[in-house]
């Protein structure tokens, strides 16, 4: 991998950010999360993997409400998730979240883009805003893109503004939901590298991808999902070298296979 | 279902109808529900008062009273000493017929326009694009206006039709457009006419009968039957058979010109011109927006369907049938049917030609005779919501099932 | 080749082919009559068919128009000038009706010595729609879209500049006030502070203070009534008020259609239902006679008002319907997005939503106010005085008595020539969109 890659995880803080407790989900009679338990402590990095439809995505997208759990608890930094508007908004504007399709709003600049939930959700004036959104441009490497729109840009590009955006909330928690999976291979190290210098700096990040590099050079667990249940957690070492579950073992053997 | 862990229950707070997701949508549309009938309610109490202070009551019976009123073009019997209701339903019947007659007329129109604008003719293609462009780019009431003046000013009067030194004559001998109307012949039913019905209807059931006879042959043995000319020759030959043994049963009632007195066609039917002004504007108009919706259904199915079909050796004629059509039709239904709504609602500006559909008899004279605008008002408007929402459900229906088959 | 072929398969090239021209039949105005008219029999029929009724349709109508008659006071002193020209009974078209009346034609009976206001009024409303139609157009000007209706209001009827102004005020006292609660936070309150302080602006302030400014600065135009409206000046107005004031209500109908609630969503359906079942001429008829039923007794306003209103309340459930449109056309991923962010549903469609799905719509808006447009002639059935019924008014006068055709083919062209243009103009939007989407 990269250079970053070859430094040491910084140091997990022994405070909670987010807990789950015996949550369910069904779509319709589909039960697609059964019973999941997880606590994700300050500045921990976890990446969640596992075939397709096995509910990964589900899972952390009930994380900022996207999705409604509908039995078991989520405590989101001291917040419950639960029908209350009010939790619901002060979760979602602490939590990030990078979607695998960007979802940028083609009809606003990048630094629009940056700058409209801090002005309208954080009511920060707009000067401030766009200094901040300044300064994370500059972080994600591409400042001398700010006054273009969207669609001028490569996948790479907008998936790291698509970062921006969210730290300029300044979350304490990023969701990254298959953040490389709709790129060209090109430039799925650009993102990467993007990711891995938020985890030196200590962001708590919960990440559903199947890129195993990233996994082996940031991440403190690696969660195996399947069939709507995790299956396996472990630290990225072990789950790799040494895969307890068959189901996990057969997965490994596929993605890795060729 | 197991619920784990659901969070001690606390008492309902007021608060919550705002910030709770349960409860927020309930308290809005509450909100929305009382704004509704608080509107609803001060209109009605506006209605009451108002109705109230003109000495007006809410009432249909005025529907049984004698119309008195004659009406030019009438499906069923009527005479000016039928009741209202009577006029209304024979102004329905224009408005549901030339309707009818519109939405037929204007599918040939279009769809037969729709194709030769694809054509590689050059002048033809751009004859269909003026005729799309011209007609729908200029109002539909000026198109009405025009063909019926075009019908009054431009055709001859029955007089140029008569003697040696005529002017005008029948189109096909049989067939003339005067400034009084448009005479057709009318088929008159004899002694057997029953029979030779019956005998059509059997032969039009055969020759469906040897379709799928020859589709279940081919499937099975592969080898194909003649169908086109067989079906014909089933359908066409009994019939004409039937129609020689009975002795001619049917005859047609042709329109001819008084040798003497007032010059005047006798027999036949006379179409006024208010309808024919309508009909044709109407088809036109419309044709010209189903062109479009055709040539867009026919494009809409990718160039490389056809050469897929090409490429596996059918001929242009099946790739057209099997490949194309089946895939174009699913696009163009949708907006047709749509169309033929518009036509159907277009009908309404029959008033600017005289022709005594529903909105110029029951929305027309009888409500100016009777003074009961509110109450002809709303049954004009339940009509053509009926029939809108007929037509709609229909279109429904058809989407459904076309989505069925798109799995 | 086939020598090569005989001796190697291995072969290069040394000398290249320089283009040769096509074989000679193959070129030329023949090529192309050969290839587009005459490919084979059933284009032969085709091109002769398509000759003939060109022939059969323009035989009569080009002599007629190109005889045509420019110069005459009346029909009778036409007919003189024709019989003189080509003889007794030849068609000439008289196109001196045009001439004479082309005013009555364009602006109906609106004051001579002000036709510069509509004109004035529509150059205006061009100018206010630039930004909204071509987004190269400069922000700025959406300033000027917002002022324009009430200067536009104004010039057409005249009047006390300050009326219209105090009205515009009670828009940005309303919105001062929601901006300023709505910074605060709760965006409820906000809406219902701003929606009451605009409606007691309007209700008790409006008038004394139009009355103060005008006794101050005495601004006025003369007044012209509605009765005065007429030809394509009122087909103008009608249509383009009837799109501008339907759009936010067709937006709001199209956003309660897509409702989760239950009872908005189903009410929205049955509003555009019953709006879309009827003719237009129907709700045309329940303006003139039925609307005042249900107002307060004595209220009576005039009759172009009511059509406004009845018009708007008609088009803005097609325009709902265009809207929905644009608003299936977004991504959910947008809706995902805007979520994530934390961003309210009214902030979200008002940031996020509305702004792109509005940009899809428009060309879906321009064809719905090319069809609007068209029927604003039904306006003649309820004696408001279109193109269409001026031309029965002139054909009614004695000097231009028994003229038909010279008046239709006018207001066609003019229908027309508006008409093509926008319908252009939405096909060049749609294009564009198309490509910009890819």
């Amino acid at each position: 991998m990269t250079d970053a890659a070859l430094a040491p995880p910084p140091p997990v803080s022994g405070e909670v950010a987010v807990q789950i407790t015996g949550m369910n989900k069904w779509y319709g009679q589909f039960h697609v999360l059964r019973d999941i338990d997880l606590t994700v402590t300050k500045g921990e990095r976890i990446v969640i993997c596992g075939p397709s439809g096995s509910g990964k995505s589900t899972l952390i997208r009930c994380i900022n409400r996207l999705e409604e759990h509908q039995s078991g608890q989520i405590v989101v930094d001291g917040t419950e998730l639960t029908s209350n508007l009010k939790n619901v908004d002060k979760v979602r504007s602490e939590v990030g979240m990078v979607f695998q399709h960007f979802n940028l709003f083609p009809h606003l600049t990048v630094l629009e883009n940056c700058t409209l939930a801090p002005i309208w959700v954080r009511k920060v004036p707009k000067r401030e805003a766009e200094e901040t959104a300044m300064h994370f441009l500059h972080k994600v490497r591409i400042p001398e893109q700010a006054h273009k729109y969207p669609g001028q840009l490569s996948g790479g590009q907008q998936q790291r503004v698509a970062i921006a955006r969210s730290l300029c909330m300044r979350p304490k928690i990023m969701l990254f939901d298959e953040p490389t999976s709709a790129l060209d291979p090109e430039m799925i190290k650009e993102v990467l590298d993007t990711m891995i210098e938020l985890a030196r700096d200590g962001m708590t990040m919960l990440c559903v991808t199947h890129e195993m590099g990233f996994a082996q050079a940031v991440a403190n667990r690696v969660i195996f999902m399947d069939q709507g249940q995790i299956v396996e957690q472990n630290t990225p070492r072990e789950f790799f070298n040494n895969p307890r579950s068959e189901r996990s073992k057969l997965f490994l053997s596929q993605i890795l296979g060729h | 279902m197991t619920i784990a862990a659901e969070p001690p229950r606390r008492a309902f707070r007021p608060s919550q109808l705002i910030n709770d997701s349960r409860y927020r949508g309930l308290t809005i549309q509450v909100v929305a529900l009382l704004l509704l009938a608080g509107l609803i309610a001060y209109l009605g109490h506006n209605l009451v008062v108002n109705l109230r202070a003109l000495g007006k009551d809410f009432d249909f019976g005025f529907l049984g009273n004698r119309a008195g009123y004659d009406i030019g073009q009438t499906l069923i019997s009527y005479t000016n000493n039928d009741t209202h209701a009577r006029a209304a339903l024979v102004g329905m019947l224009n408005t549901l017929l030339v309707a009818a007659l519109g939405c037929v007329t204007a599918t040939v129109i279009g769809v037969l326009a729709g194709v030769l604008r694809l054509s590689k003719n050059w002048l033809i293609g751009r004859l269909m694009t003026v005729y799309v462009e011209l007609f729908r780019n200029v109002p539909l009431l000026l198109w009405i206006v025009l063909v019926h003046a075009v019908l009054s000013n431009a055709t001859p009067i029955p007089a140029e039709f008569r003697g040696e030194g005529a002017t005008a004559s029948m189109v096909f001998g049989v067939i003339a457009f005067t400034a009084q109307g448009t005479f057709i012949p009318w088929p008159v039913w004899g002694e057997g006419a029953e029979l030779l019905t019956v005998v059509l209807l059997l032969s039009i059931l055969a020759a469906l009968v040897w379709r799928s006879y020859a589709r279940r042959r081919q499937m099975a043995t592969g080898r194909p039957l003649p169908v086109l000319w067989v079906a014909l020759a089933i359908l066409v030959l009994p019939t004409v058979l039937a129609f020689l043994l009975l002795g001619r049963p049917v005859t047609f009632d042709v329109p001819t010109m008084r040798e003497t007195g007032i010059a005047r066609f006798n027999g036949g039917v006379n179409i006024l011109n208010s309808l024919v002004a309508l009909w044709f504007a109407l088809a036109l108009y419309t044709g010209a927006f189903i062109a479009e919706i055709v040539r867009g259904g026919i494009l809409a199915v990718s160039r490389g369907q056809s050469e897929a079909a090409f490429a596996l050796g059918l001929r242009p004629g099946r790739t057209m049938r099997l490949v194309i059509l089946p895939q174009a039709l699913r696009v163009i239904v949708p907006p047709l049917i749509s169309q033929y709504l518009n036509l159907t609602k277009n009908t309404s500006l029959a008033v600017a030609v005289g022709y005594a559909d529903l909105r110029a008899t029951l929305g027309g004279v009888t409500m100016n005779q009777t003074g009961r605008e509110l109450e002809s008002i709303l049954l004009l408007g339940l009509f053509y919501l009926v029939v809108s929402l007929v037509i709609s459900g229909a279109m429904n229906v058809y989407n459904r099932r076309i989505a069925l088959k798109e799995r | 080749m086939s020598e090569i072929h005989a001796e190697t398969v291995a072969f290069a090239r040394d000398t290249m082919m320089p283009p040769a021209p096509p074989p000679r039949r193959e070129t030329g105005a023949v090529r192309w009559m050969r290839e587009n008219l005459f490919s084979g029999p059933l284009n032969i029929i085709l091109t002769i068919l398509a000759a003939w009724l060109l022939w059969l349709a323009l035989r009569d109508l080009l002599p007629w128009a190109w005889r045509g008659i420019w110069q005459a006071g009346s029909a009778s002193e036409c007919r003189a000038i024709r019989d003189q020209l080509y003889g007794e009974g030849v068609p000439a078209a008289c196109w001196a009706v045009v001439r004479a009346r082309w005013r009555q034609l364009l602006f109906g009976f609106y004051p001579a010595d002000g036709l510069w206001r509509p004109l004035l009024a529509l150059g205006l409303f061009l100018v206010a729609v630039l930004p909204v139609l071509f987004s190269g157009a400069p922000r700025r000007l959406l300033w000027l879209s917002a002022a324009a209706p009430f200067v536009i209001v104004w010039l057409l009827w005249g009047g006390s500049l300050w009326g219209p102004v105090a009205a515009a005020l009670g828009f940005v006292v309303g919105w001062a006030i929601w901006a300023a609660v709505a910074r605060r936070g709760n965006a409820g309150l906000a809406l219902l502070l701003g929606l009451g302080a605009a409606l007691a602006w309007w209700f008790l302030l409006a008038r004394p203070v139009a009355a103060g400014l005008a006794s101050v600065a005495p601004l006025a135009l003369v007044p012209v009534e509605s009765r005065a409206f007429g030809g394509f000046t009122l087909s103008l107005v009608i249509g383009l008020a009837g799109i501008c004031l339907s759009l936010p209500l067709g937006v709001l109908l199209a956003l309660a259609r897509r409702s989760e609630l239950f009872f908005i969503s189903k009410v929205a359906v049955a509003y555009i239902e019953v709006i879309r079942g009827v003719p237009l001429i129907v709700w045309l008829l329940v303006a003139q006679v039925v609307l005042n039923y249900f107002l307060p007794r004595g209220t009576n306003f005039d009759i172009l008002l009511r059509v406004i209103i009845m018009v708007t309340l008609f088009s803005s459930a097609y325009i709902a319907e265009v809207i929905r449109g644009g608003l299936a056309a977004l991504p959910s991923g947008q809706y995902e997005a805007a979520d994530a962010l934390g961003l309210g549903y009214w902030q979200a469609t008002r940031l996020i939503v509305l702004p792109q799905a509005l940009k899809i719509s428009i060309p879906g808006i321009v064809n719905s106010f090319i069809g609007l447009f068209k029927d604003t002639t039904l306006v003649s059935i309820i004696s408001l005085f279109d193109p269409m019924r001026i031309s029965s008014t002139i054909r009614a006068t004695t000097e231009w008595g028994g003229i038909y055709w010279e008046l239709y083919v006018f207001v066609a062209l003019v229908f027309f020539a508006f008409c093509f243009a926008m319908s252009r103009y939405s096909i060049w939007l749609e294009r564009r969109l198309e490509r910009s989407h890819r």
